[in-house]
């Protein structure tokens, strides 16, 4: 396929980011180095801030109305937020796959994956076949659509519907692919086929997951970050505790609440 | 715990409320329906028994046509000479009846047939509200888009606020708008006011629309999940993009839905009308002059003492709710989604 082999990893550096919304500090300065061609998972309780730092990473923080972020994400050491950085290109570098499964019910199948190329500009039929292709066929999903490429996305199942927004995402061929939770809304099956194809993804990409599940980060992650809530001065705050190699992390943390999250007694 | 209901405590309360509760529902849906089954039951039944070809084909005829021959004197009043200045003094209102040669004459007056249709009235309604639409359409869809893309800042608040309370203005309010703003604006070309025309009330009618239209198209767009957004921004997609490409598709039905209830009120207002096209009762398909529509032949030919007109308005009342019925329908089998889910 052309387009695996185009893309690689990259390497992304958070540098004291520090996530607000509003004058309200969401996570303590977050310093961590993210390894190419790596699966990365953040894990931690509920309103750690495990999300926020995730979608500082390709800048859909700021979406949110009043929150904004201090210091730096290095993507192959370029600054993203430099201000002469355009937000839409960092998000067509740094892809995203959400919790819930987008398949727009007004286009097909088809369209669904094609709509990230459309919007880069990408309009030539045999070129959009070629790619639409190759990126279902990446994300596992071709043999189960290609006879019904014209039906409406939301003819698939759940699980197939989170294929296809990998697939989309893959299309317009970032470097990086940030999933926040992408399994909490589908079923164990479905999962599990989620599951190897990030592994299968590994190759080409840099993967960073937020996971509710600590099992999937011990089985699919190489390196995890351990997030919690620190009340000390009053408002809950995130609070990055431990980054380490996932081994590790399961086996000899070296933080102590760590240890306590992993075996059940915090969160 | 036992199952019987017998020995549960306030059981037979319970029930006896639950029953009440349900009947008085049952009551105020039906109080609800009533009279909107008597209204259309009405005029289907009446204005459904005025129709016939000639009705959608032909204009406005009166009841009674008055020609040469009636005025100059085969009357019953005598020879008396023909006098211009009072045309009339030989007439013999018994015998006016009928248009058509070889018509009965001297039948009364109050029973004769109904005759003509509202063509010309389908054409005036048709121009006038579509044209109404056409303005009102980009310009409602896009301030919806901007109430529910952009909430919450101050001119949001105020467009918001202001056309709840335009779409609750009393219509005649909004056609003496129309009318000063329009109507009686003075042609810088002539010196002369504009005068009534079917522009003036296209712009009248889009005073209506434009509320309905922007509030609707607010309220479905914020039904589009934030994910869906959250998506299309993640891809790289600008909000300009995001919303026209992903977020209106999504929630087109109901902006349709949206569309066509402010075509529904544009098609049957009247008052406004009365102030700004005036009515007329040939055909006339340029919207510069008075133009003729279908609330206004139902209006003036309902207060007629002519029997024979008073069914003219009751056909042009069900062919009104039909028309609107039809646009309604058509737009949504062009809007539908085309693509199986199955």
């Amino acid at each position: 396929m052309t387009i695996t082999s185009l893309s690689t990893g990259a390497t992304v550096e958070i540098r004291n980011l520090k996530p607000y919304y509003g004058k309200r500090l969401a996570v303590r300065s977050v310093n961590m180095t993210i390894a190419p061609n790596k699966i990365t998972a953040i894990i931690g309780p509920s309103g750690c801030g495990k999300s926020t730092v995730l979608r500082c990473i390709n800048r859909m923080h700021e979406t949110i109305l009043g929150a904004r972020v201090e210091g730096q994400v290095l993507l192959n050491g370029e600054n993203i937020y430099a201000s002469d950085v355009d937000p839409m290109l960092v998000r067509r570098k740094i892809g995203m796959v959400f919790q819930q499964p987008i398949a727009l019910r007004t286009r097909s199948i088809f369209e669904n994956v094609a709509i990230g190329l459309r919007l880069a500009g990408i309009n030539n039929k045999r070129v959009l076949e070629e790619r639409v292709e190759a990126s279902l066929r990446a994300a596992v999903l071709w043999d189960e659509v290609k006879d019904k490429l014209n039906q409406a996305g939301t003819a698939l199942s759940g699980g197939q519907q989170q294929r296809l927004s990998i697939a989309r995402t893959i299309a317009v061929e970032p470097e990086v692919i940030l999933f926040d939770e992408p399994c909490s809304a589908l079923d164990p099956i479905s999962m599990l086929k989620i599951e190897e194809l990030l592994l299968d993804l590994r190759k080409q990409y840099t993967i960073v997951i937020v996971t509710h599940n600590m099992q999937q980060a011990a089985r699919i992650s190489d390196n995890t970050a351990v997030f919690m809530v620190d009340t000390d001065d009053g408002a809950p705050t995130g609070v990055l505790v431990e980054y380490n190699p996932t081994a590790k992390i399961f086996a000899q943390p070296d933080d102590p609440r760590t240890e306590d999250y992993i075996s059940g007694q915090v969160g | 715990m036992s199952l019987k209901s017998s020995q549960m405590p306030n059981y037979q309360r319970r029930k006896v409320t639950d029953a009440i509760m349900r009947g008085l529902v049952l009551f105020a849906t039906a109080c609800a329906i009533v009279p909107l089954v008597l209204i259309v039951g009405y005029v289907v039944v009446v204005g459904g028994s005025a129709l016939n070809w000639e009705f959608f084909t032909d204009v406005y005829q009166p009841p009674m046509t008055v020609t040469t021959m009636d005025m100059i004197g085969a009357a019953p009043t005598g020879d008396a000479p023909f006098d211009p200045n009072d045309p009339f003094a030989n007439l013999d209102p018994e015998a006016l009846i009928g248009a058509e040669a070889g018509d009965e004459k001297g039948a009364n007056i109050l029973e004769a047939p109904a005759r003509g249709g509202v063509f010309h009235a389908i054409v005036g309604t048709l121009l006038v509200t579509s044209l109404a639409v056409l303005i009102a359409m980009p310009i409602g869809i896009l301030a919806g888009v901007f109430l529910s893309e952009f909430p919450d800042n101050s001119v949001a608040i105020v467009v918001r606020f202001a056309c709840d309370v335009l779409s609750g203005a009393p219509s005649i309010i909004v056609g003496v708008t129309a009318y000063i703003l329009v109507v009686n604006a003075t042609n810088p070309n002539t010196g002369q006011p504009y005068g009534f025309s079917g522009i003036a009330g296209a712009i009248a009618l889009t005073f209506l629309m434009v509320p309905t239209i922007t509030r609707t198209t607010e309220e479905v767009l914020k039904l589009v999940p934030e994910a869906t957004r959250e998506a299309a921004l993640a891809m790289g997609a600008t909000t300009w993009y995001s919303t026209f490409t992903v977020v209106i598709p999504t929630a087109l039905s109901g902006i349709v839905t949206g569309v066509m209830l402010a075509f529904a009120r544009g098609a049957g207002e009247t008052a406004p009308l009365i102030l700004t096209v005036l009515g007329s009762n040939v055909l006339v398909t340029g919207l510069l002059q008075p133009i003729a529509a279908l609330p206004l032949v139902t209006y003036r030919y309902t207060e007629s003492p002519f029997p024979s007109e008073n069914t003219l308005a009751w056909g042009s009342a069900f062919v009104l709710m039909m028309l609107v019925l039809l646009v309604n329908i058509l737009v949504r089998i062009a809007t539908r989604n085309r693509l199986r889910t199955h």
